[in-house]
């Protein structure tokens, strides 16, 4: 029994790790979707973590939770001077803006080889992400989202992406908490960027492209938003999607993207939905009873 | 008589076209009154310039003594002002009592250590602002729909949910904006007196309304708007007799119904 389970570990341990930097990057999409905003700059955030801590590490020689630190204040730096003129932006123009800044971000890296490696990427990070860290990231983020719903922040989150003129004249400062939704999420993307950067050995600027950003937004759109189970259900099935259907490896970008459409389509509140749920649910025993 | 809000020759341009032009007049500490005149008079406009989502072209609006110009509207509902809109603008997927918790943002006193660690501060604030919540929802009669969805409410009762959210910011002024718009005589009746009660409890209201009963049963002081310029001023008798006030408004009998929205609404 427990050889069994030594095995599926020795297997699968960088497939379950590669689930909880999932769900974190869901995490920190979630936060801004909940303040009504479409930022798509999260795969963008979670590379300047991991290159951040990599270049410490292996440059530098820091200690990893040093490391991890500075991981998650780079990204959240950058997304206060990011934000200050883009956060205005709605809708889709904010999309446009904060892809545009992925785009830019990624070209950074290609072009500061002598930093970066450049387009051939970052190779022999040392592997210091244990499965305990990847745990306590996961807990710890979803403890901290927890006690921020339930309070006068998460409350203005909700109002603001209900309303952002009523929530305004609620006595709300509705700049400051779409700020602090867009840093906090940067954070917690340069954390699922660290972890993952230090699980990997290796690091490229393709991992943190225009795909990472959208299969980022499926994740969370495919779960949805009504409750933190969400973001993290939706990145456990993208996650484990290519690797269930291993002969369409290739179609990865294709299955996301068709997923966005299927779920914005018919399940605009996303998978976790419990009134949904029940209903599905109550269907399914109508049938097995006669 | 003390003066809580006071505009002074407040202009307000869009483009070339000129929606409010020298507007002065001032607000009563403890009084209840109103702004009147025809759809399109620049009503609403003289709401948004006072609670900053619009600056005024020129002019000065000064709130206690201390002036409002360049102010976000966040920073002015904190200085005190507090609205309704005409079209309702509740929180309608969040429950009757979360809206009204909404309205306390300000006056939660508690810190990010205190929210993470659940600290008794935390518990103590937040179990007050429900309990001032469903005392405010008891004010406008809402209290048995507290944990209701607000997009479930009937038309009047959004109304009145609105004003019990606005009351939630501790506002020396309330704003309201049409408040008895597409309610029956029944539910006018009722938000007459719940309004009456407000004022009671030392609330400033000022209100904009079509409804005549109801602004000439309730205002002490009425101001009237056309076409951007104030024509008359008084209390409502002298209002009722007004010659530029018949000609402009109250002889035109269709404009004491009318409920459709005012064109500058959203700009």
């Amino acid at each position: 029994m427990l050889e069994s389970l030594d095995n599926f570990w020795s297997i699968y341990s960088n497939l379950v790790l590669s689930l909880g930097t999932a769900s974190l990057l869901a995490l920190s999409i979630y936060l801004t979707l909940s303040c009504g905003m479409l930022a798509m700059a999260n795969a963008a955030f979670m590379g300047i973590g991991a290159y951040t801590s990599s270049i410490l590490t292996m440059t530098y020689g820091w200690p990893f939770p040093a490391a991890i630190v500075a991981g998650m204040a780079a990204p959240a730096v950058v997304a206060f001077v990011i934000g200050k003129p883009t956060l205005r932006l709605s809708g889709v123009y904010l999309a446009m803006a904060t892809l545009a800044f992925g785009e830019v971000v990624r070209l950074c890296i290609i072009r500061a080889e002598s930093l970066t490696g450049g387009a051939l990427g970052l190779n022999g990070i040392p592997q210091l992400t244990q499965w305990w860290h990847v745990l306590l990231a996961v807990v710890a983020v979803l403890f901290v989202l927890a006690r921020l719903r339930r309070s006068r922040i998460g409350r203005a989150f909700e109002a603001i992406k209900e309303d952002e003129t009523a929530a305004g004249l609620m006595g709300i400062d509705v700049n400051g908490h779409k700020m602090l939704a867009f840093a906090l999420g940067a954070a917690i993307a340069g954390l699922a960027g660290v972890l993952n950067a230090h699980l990997t050995f290796f690091i490229g600027p393709q991992e943190f492209g225009f795909d990472r950003g959208v299969e980022i937004l499926t994740m969370t759109i495919l779960g949805g938003i009504n409750s933190l189970f969400g973001p993290v259900l939706g990145g456990i099935i993208v996650t484990l999607l290519p690797e269930l259907l291993r002969s369409f490896k290739d179609y990865r970008a294709v299955a996301n993207g068709l997923i966005l459409v299927l779920i914005v389509l018919f399940l605009p509140k996303g998978l976790w939905n419990p009134a949904w749920m029940r209903r599905v649910l109550g269907l399914e025993r109508k049938g097995v009873t006669p | 008589m003390t003066e809580l809000l006071k505009l002074t020759n407040v202009s307000r341009h869009f483009g070339g076209l000129k929606v409010l032009q020298d507007v002065s007049f001032a607000v009563r500490q403890g009084a209840i009154s109103g702004l009147i005149g025809p759809n399109g008079a620049g009503k609403t406009t003289v709401f948004n310039l006072i609670t900053g989502l619009l600056p005024p072209t020129t002019g000065d609006i000064v709130l206690d003594g201390a002036t409002l110009l360049g102010r976000k509207p966040h920073e002015i509902t904190r200085a005190g002002v507090a609205r309704t809109f005409q079209n309702i603008r509740i929180f309608k997927e969040m429950t009757l009592l979360e809206n009204v918790i909404v309205g306390m943002h300000r006056h939660l006193a508690y810190g990010v250590p205190g929210l993470m660690l659940a600290l008794p501060k935390y518990r103590a604030e937040e179990r007050r602002a429900r309990d001032r919540a469903r005392e405010l929802l008891s004010w406008m009669k809402l209290d048995h729909k507290a944990d209701d969805l607000a997009d479930n409410l009937s038309y009047g009762a959004q109304r009145r949910l609105e004003i019990a959210r606005a009351l939630a910011t501790e506002p020396r002024l309330l704003l309201l904006d049409e408040p008895v718009a597409g309610m029956n005589s029944t539910e006018k009746t009722e938000l007459m007196r719940e309004i009456v009660n407000i004022q009671g409890r030392g609330y400033t209201i000022f209100m904009i309304e079509h409804d005549m009963r109801f602004v000439m049963g309730l205002c002490e002081q009425i101001s009237v708007l056309n076409f951007g310029k104030i024509i008359a001023q008084g209390d409502p008798e002298q209002i009722r007799r007004d010659p530029q006030v018949i000609e402009a408004y109250l002889g035109r009998e269709d404009d004491e119904v009318a409920v459709t929205p005012d064109v500058e609404d959203e700009a």
